[in-house]
């Protein structure tokens, strides 16, 4: 059953987007399995976030953290495994339906660049929601509020900054009401002074009670946001738990040896 | 021999020009852009579904679409026309008559949809897989995402290649003169043609080539003026920027 976010308990860490309330699901991803041909990229992926709780998803280029993230919203076909939004499986529902629910947010923000910061919010609500010109217009302008870019409606996503279509790409995602929200690796693209802004962004987030799923090289973000962190490698989740104990306590060999190379 | 004379007169012959210049701009420049413009719109439409056939993941849309390409890219425009233009003329007749212009724009349509279906296929080729991947992880299907989000991307990317292909089409829209016209039927060309071998100089020609110039030329320029929109932004945006503002105030 999704869960009210203000009916979470995470301390606000202040920033616009602590106002807003979601309708956040839990997300529970079981025995996934994804090929690309014979090369099997998820060799049974099993990770459950409880609504309004934030899961960060580490590990070294090529284990299938990316890759889970599109089986999640179904951009890539799990082969096997089940996934589970509120409770409910959702592969058998309609894809499209099914990414309406779920808000992703890429590595190279991935913004329409023939159209406005506020045309790339209101093209789906107007499209997709059916809302009215008026009306998406209303919605897109106070996600830019949240995101604190309301100047920025009219200007091409050509003229921001990293961070800036970052954080546009965020509203954009997050106008759609999603249950869920994916990130993909959203600040690795961005120069070093750009990339505080976002994380502010995405921890206030999950102070607002998002559910998220964050594959993330940040690895000071996971220890200070993530309920959990799942450390993935060759196609699988080796060791998950708290932060605390992942990081200071890791027990397999595997994430030892990354936390060496990474911390 | 005195040069500048004999140029002079091939050339410069602004009385046989002065004849022309009326039936030039009520009949030839008129039948010009009927031809033109009716050949560009056809050529477009046929154009995009054939790229769209191209992109296809269905080879039995991929095939056809390719054959077709190499078929009209590959032979001489004057031949399609004529095979067009004289072979389809005895079946075409009982619907529109003798009247070579339909005929002569299906072929320079078809012509013409082979290259901008191909200008349209490496534009919306050219979009990253990104902008698609976006799009669907938004809730779109593919095709919303390919009509609203990559298709529209891809064709901005290339609108120079596709003013560049109308201008060749407004140039090949006088090979419809090996069709046979009817003196109300003659375009710039044509017109220029009679009148040159009437007067004994090519002074109507140039005349047409002026003419030829004055619909080409903008068209050049309006290539720049799409680049510059598309740099700076349309009109509209200042309006959402005033209405940011003034929601703010």
């Amino acid at each position: 059953m999704p869960t009210t976010a203000e009916d979470q308990t995470r301390p606000d860490r202040g920033g616009g987007v602590g106002v807003q309330s979601f309708e956040a699901a839990s997300l529970e991803v079981s025995g996934i399995e994804l090929a690309f041909g014979k090369n099997k990229v998820l060799r049974g992926v099993d990770l459950a976030v409880p609504a309004g709780q934030t899961a960060c998803v580490i590990g070294p280029s090529g284990s299938g953290k990316s890759t889970l993230l599109r089986a999640v919203n179904r951009l890539l076909e799990p082969d096997a495994g089940d996934i589970r939004m509120g409770g409910e499986s959702v592969l058998t529902s309609n894809p499209d339906q099914l990414r309406r629910r779920i808000g992703m947010v890429f590595q190279h923000f991935n913004l329409f660049p023939h159209k406005t910061v506020l045309d790339n919010i209101t093209l789906p609500l107007r499209k997709i929601k059916k809302l009215t010109k008026e009306e998406a217009a209303d919605a897109a302008l106070a996600q830019l509020d949240l995101v604190e870019l309301r100047e920025k409606a009219s200007a091409r996503p050509g003229n921001l900054s990293g961070g800036q279509q970052q954080r546009v790409a965020i509203a954009r995602a997050l106008a759609m009401r999603p249950e869920v929200m994916l990130f993909d690796e959203a600040t690795s693209a961005l120069d070093p002074e750009l990339v505080k802004g976002v994380l502010a962004l995405m921890a206030d987030l999950a102070s607002a009670g998002m559910t998220m799923v964050v594959v993330t090289h940040e690895m000071g973000f996971a220890r200070q946001v993530a309920d959990q962190v799942a450390f993935m490698d060759h196609g699988v989740v080796v060791e998950s738990g708290v932060p605390e104990k992942l990081f200071t306590a890791a027990e397999s060999p595997r994430l030892q040896q990354f936390l060496s190379q990474v911390l | 021999m005195d040069i500048w004379s004999t140029l002079k007169d091939t050339f410069l012959d602004w009385e046989s020009m002065r004849a022309v210049l009326p039936e030039m701009l009520k009949v030839g420049l008129v039948n010009t852009l009927i031809l033109a413009a009716a050949s560009v719109v056809l050529g477009t439409v046929l154009g995009m579904i054939v790229a769209v056939m191209g992109l296809s993941r269905k080879r039995l849309l991929r095939w056809p679409a390719k054959i077709y390409t190499d078929i009209f890219r590959g032979l001489p425009a004057i031949l399609t026309i004529l095979l067009i233009g004289q072979g389809l003329s005895p079946i075409t007749r009982h619907w529109w008559g003798p009247n070579p212009y339909p005929l002569g724009i299906l072929a320079l349509s078809l012509i013409a949809a082979a290259y901008i279906g191909e200008i349209f296929r490496s534009g919306i080729q050219s979009v990253e897989k990104g902008q698609l991947e976006a799009a669907r992880a938004l809730g779109f299907g593919y095709s919303a995402g390919m009509w609203l989000v990559v298709i529209p991307q891809g064709v901005r990317r290339v609108l120079p290649a596709l003013v560049n292909q109308f201008i060749a089409l407004v140039k090949e829209s006088s090979l419809v003169y090996f069709l046979g016209l009817l003196a109300s039927q003659r375009e710039l060309f044509r017109i220029g043609q009679d009148a040159a071998a009437t007067n004994g100089n090519l002074s109507p020609l140039l005349l047409a080539g002026i003419f030829y110039l004055v619909i080409t030329v903008p068209l050049t320029h309006l290539v720049n003026w799409f680049d510059r929109r598309l740099r700076e932004g349309r009109p509209e945006e200042h309006e959402i920027e005033e209405l940011a503002h003034a929601d703010h105030r």
